[in-house]
């Protein structure tokens, strides 16, 4: 630690909202020329912390310092007029407006009678993107842009001010791995200008690569501030969840049935090509692959979602064409997806109704909804999974993620699949949770269901597959098998690198 | 040429080609349907046109502003209305007695006060409670009608002041004076959305309200001003009708709001908001007036028109959507 001055210090930060204390005395400082990552489960205070610093809630109590001066933050323009600039995830652009507007959101050039000064807009906004070496310009609509280039405009707002201090919200959810490196070239270059960074991620190799310190938040209190180089993945996830986590490989191999679902060169337009694999009885098959490799798309013409272009999709051996998501229900297909909250589950429903959803149409006594039966099977999958809620009556937009995501699996469990397919299983659940349904997903594969994995992150597809498949822009780089897998291996084949073995 | 560049051209030339489709057809129609024996294509049928616009077309031009906003105003007819009723029952106001004819500006711009006053509280209502805006002007549209009626009952209230209609009727460049208004407010709309912070303000609002928010853009007072632009509007398109006229009927107006959404949306306004422009509702609203003096033309009655008009609404939103839709690939819904 030096003896500078610290760029950002907030001393005692209190939140509450009613019932909830989300904030109970935060303190922490970043210094000029520092990155200082900010970790904590969901639910942790993160985002509670950045909306006080940002203006959008007013703190209960505590200070909060910019350089020397205690400052109160009005609203966002506030802040960033102090020289506190927010990097939000990618949601934070309006699409059908040009590149050039969406970085100078809120502060547009003007001339005289409010007209917006669109030279001088184009002209710092390229000046900007060249910096970035991005290879579109200021005039192009945002919603024209790939998922990662928005990313990229969301990032370029950080250089519209002589910034103080930079917080970057999960900068790299969407980003590929040349993108990344331009993006750490940034946060150095902001580094090296003496801009303190608050760098906000659940990636721990991110973290490690290139934070100086991590502060760390539990049950929105502050859990103490470690120098990265003089911790570990370990001890940081122990202070995360107050416990130690099972992060070992998967090793134990149970009986591997049948084969349940093969795919031959299965193909949808430009999304992905020939695609091949089988998934057996017994087995957990993991997708991996950088966001827009194909991943979901496959799921989604399994599920029936989406008509292949070409190839064939064998169930127990037979062809099939799978026309509807009814269709694949009924033959024994389900599919957990990517987004829990928008595509899983009706939020605003008690957990018994979310988890009958599906086959309500089946469950009646005459022309009524057999409640007891409903009941009955609800009781059956929360033993069985061992989802936690006070009953059946509570809505589920109450739970916790981890119970969330496993009302969903129950979903689909109730229907008696023999092909489960989960898309990103544990996003935004946290590390705790995220071990359960890991477990869960083994014990599923070994009571006989094939089980395909479809996951962003080395750790979860490393922990709980049997074989991995490596995807890289819509085709199947390789295909591992537990024993063979090294993690250079899988980011070499899902890079786009790897010795074209495919399977 | 780039993916998806067809159909963009397609979208926003859209409006004008169904023009050209609706004058083609209603001339060739017309020449065997029609009773008259004027052309459609007369140049003073279609000057007639621009000035017969007028009333909607303005109103619609506020509409644009506040549905990019992302937000709708369904008490424009109302205000409408009360507009008309304070322009026309002001000139016989007895403090105003000794103005003569300098009555007429003093009970304009009471009108115009009172219709922007209203959609400033509309806009306020909005701000202040959250409350959805197609929620509250639903309301307004309902309470100021009420207004409406208890002001006179079930009967009109006339003045006809013989000034302000030869100022109405007259022509400058062989434009009417209500097609002069329609014309200034669209350029007046057009500048206030294309060229100032505060119209790209209202698109970023309507596309990613959270990201306006989040960029320190105050969104309260931005639709709060766009009410009151409407508000105004509606009350300039009463003035500009009723100066003419001189009587108001409690219902004029009624279905006012439906004329104008539909003329916005098939300018290619984004019903969630976000998109859309004044061009094209300009567009917009000459199709529809075509569309009505068109069957009239061919001996359609009015009952026809609101039919084909409804049909057309809705044929044209599906084919936004197949051209919006991507081919094969795209996710089933």
């Amino acid at each position: 630690m030096t003896d500078a001055k610290p760029v950002l210090h907030l001393e005692d930060i209190v939140k509450t909202f009613p019932g909830v204390r989300a904030l109970d005395g935060v303190s922490f400082a970043v210094m000029p020329g520092e990155v200082h990552a900010l970790m904590g489960e969901n639910g942790a205070g993160k985002s509670t912390l950045m909306k006080v610093l940002g203006g959008i809630h007013q703190p209960d109590g505590g200070d909060i310092f910019v350089g020397d001066d205690k400052v109160t933050m009005a609203g966002p323009l506030e802040a960033k007029a102090k020289g506190i600039v927010f990097i939000h995830q990618e949601l934070s652009l309006a699409e059908e407006l040009s590149v050039a507007e969406n970085i100078y959101l809120g502060e547009l050039p003007r001339k005289s009678l409010g007209r917006v000064d669109w030279a001088k807009l184009a002209d710092q906004t390229n000046a900007i993107l060249k910096k970035l070496n991005v290879g579109f310009d200021a005039r192009t609509r945002v919603g024209d842009l790939s998922i990662a280039n928005q990313q990229m405009v969301e990032i370029a707002r950080a250089l519209t001010v002589d910034a103080k201090a930079v917080i970057f919200d999960e900068p790299t959810a969407s980003l590929t791995d040349a993108e990344k490196v331009v993006l750490f070239d940034v946060i150095a270059d902001l580094q090296a200008d003496g801009v303190g960074i608050i760098y906000i991620s659940h990636r721990m190799e991110e973290i490690f690569k290139i934070t100086d310190r991590i502060s760390i938040l539990r049950d929105g209190q502050y859990q103490g501030t470690v120098v990265t180089a003089d911790t570990d993945e370990e001890s940081v996830t122990q202070m995360m969840i107050g416990r130690k986590l099972d992060l070992s490989r998967n090793a134990s191999h149970h009986e591997i049935g049948d084969i349940a679902l093969q795919v031959r060169g299965l193909s949808c337009g430009k999304l992905y090509q020939d695609v091949n694999f089988e998934v057996r009885r017994g087995e957990v098959v993991g997708f991996y692959g950088l966001v827009g490799a194909g991943r979901t798309e496959i799921a989604e013409t399994l599920f029936g979602l989406r008509d292949p272009s070409a190839g064939q999709i064998l169930l127990d051996g037979e062809e099939v064409r799978i026309h509807s998501p009814a269709d694949a229900i009924a033959r024994g297909i389900s599919l957990v997806p990517e987004d829990r909250k928008g595509q899983g589950l009706v939020l605003g429903m008690n957990c018994r109704d979310n988890m009958t959803l599906p086959q309500v149409e089946d469950l009646k006594t005459g022309p009524f909804v057999a409640e007891g039966a409903e009941i009955a099977i609800f009781d059956q999958y929360r033993d069985r999974l061992d989802i936690r809620t006070p009953g059946w009556k509570q809505k589920v937009g109450n739970l916790s993620g981890g119970n969330q995501q496993k009302i969903v699996i129950g979903k689909w469990l109730s229907m008696h699949p023999s092909v489960l397919i989960v898309d990103e299983p544990t996003r935004g659940i946290d590390v705790g949770s995220k071990s359960e349904i890991h477990k869960l997903l083994r014990e599923l594969a070994a009571q006989g269901y094939a089980v395909m994995v479809i996951s962003s992150e080395m750790p979860e597809v490393l922990h709980v597959s049997d074989r991995i498949v490596a995807m890289y822009s819509g085709k199947v780089m390789r295909t591992f098998t537990s024993e063979e897998v090294t993690e250079d291996s899988l980011i070499q084949a899902i890079s786009g690198l790897g010795d074209n073995q495919a399977a | 040429m780039q993916p998806g560049t067809l159909s963009k051209a397609l979208k926003s030339g859209a409006i004008w080609g169904f023009i050209v489709l609706e004058l083609i057809f209603f001339s060739v129609a017309g020449e065997y349907f029609s009773l008259s024996d004027k052309a459609f294509m007369d140049f003073e049928n279609m000057l007639l046109l621009l000035k017969q616009s007028a009333p909607i077309g303005i109103i619609a031009m506020g509409m644009t502003i506040i549905m990019v906003n992302g937000n709708i105003d369904l008490s424009v007819g109302a205000t409408f209305a009360i507009a008309a009723i304070v322009l026309l029952d002001s000139m016989t106001w007895p403090i105003f007695a000794g103005l003569g004819d300098w009555v007429i500006p003093v009970a304009w711009l009471l009108a115009l006060l009172v219709g922007t006053l209203l959609g400033a509280l509309n806009g306020l209502i909005v701000w202040k409670t959250g409350v959805d805006a197609f929620i509250v002007t639903l309301g307004s549209m309902l309470g100021f009608r009420g207004i409406v009626f208890m002001f006179n009952g079930e009967n009109p209230t006339s003045h006809l002041n013989w000034t302000l209609v030869d100022f109405a009727e007259a022509e400058f460049l062989g434009l009417a004076t209500a097609s002069w208004f329609l014309l200034i407010v669209t350029l007046v709309i057009w500048f206030l959305m294309t060229k100032t912070v505060h119209g790209r303000n209202a698109y970023a609002i309507g596309d990613n309200r959270e990201a306006a928010v989040n960029a320190g853009i105050r969104v309260g007072p931005h639709m709060m001003i766009n009410f009151a632009i409407i508000g105004f509007l509606a009350a300039l398109s009463a003035v500009v009708f009723y100066s003419e006229s001189g009587s108001v009927n409690p219902n004029d107006g009624q279905l006012y709001e439906l004329w104008v959404i539909t003329a916005v949306v098939l300018g290619g306004t984004k019903i969630t908001g976000g998109a859309g422009s004044v061009i094209g509702t300009f567009g917009g609203v000459i199709a529809i007036q075509l569309l009505r003096k068109g069957l009239g033309h061919i001996g359609a009655d009015t009952s026809t028109v609101n039919l084909v008009i409804g049909l057309i609404l809705i044929a044209v939103l599906f084919l936004d959507r197949q051209l919006n839709i991507k081919g094969k690939e795209e996710l089933k819904v």
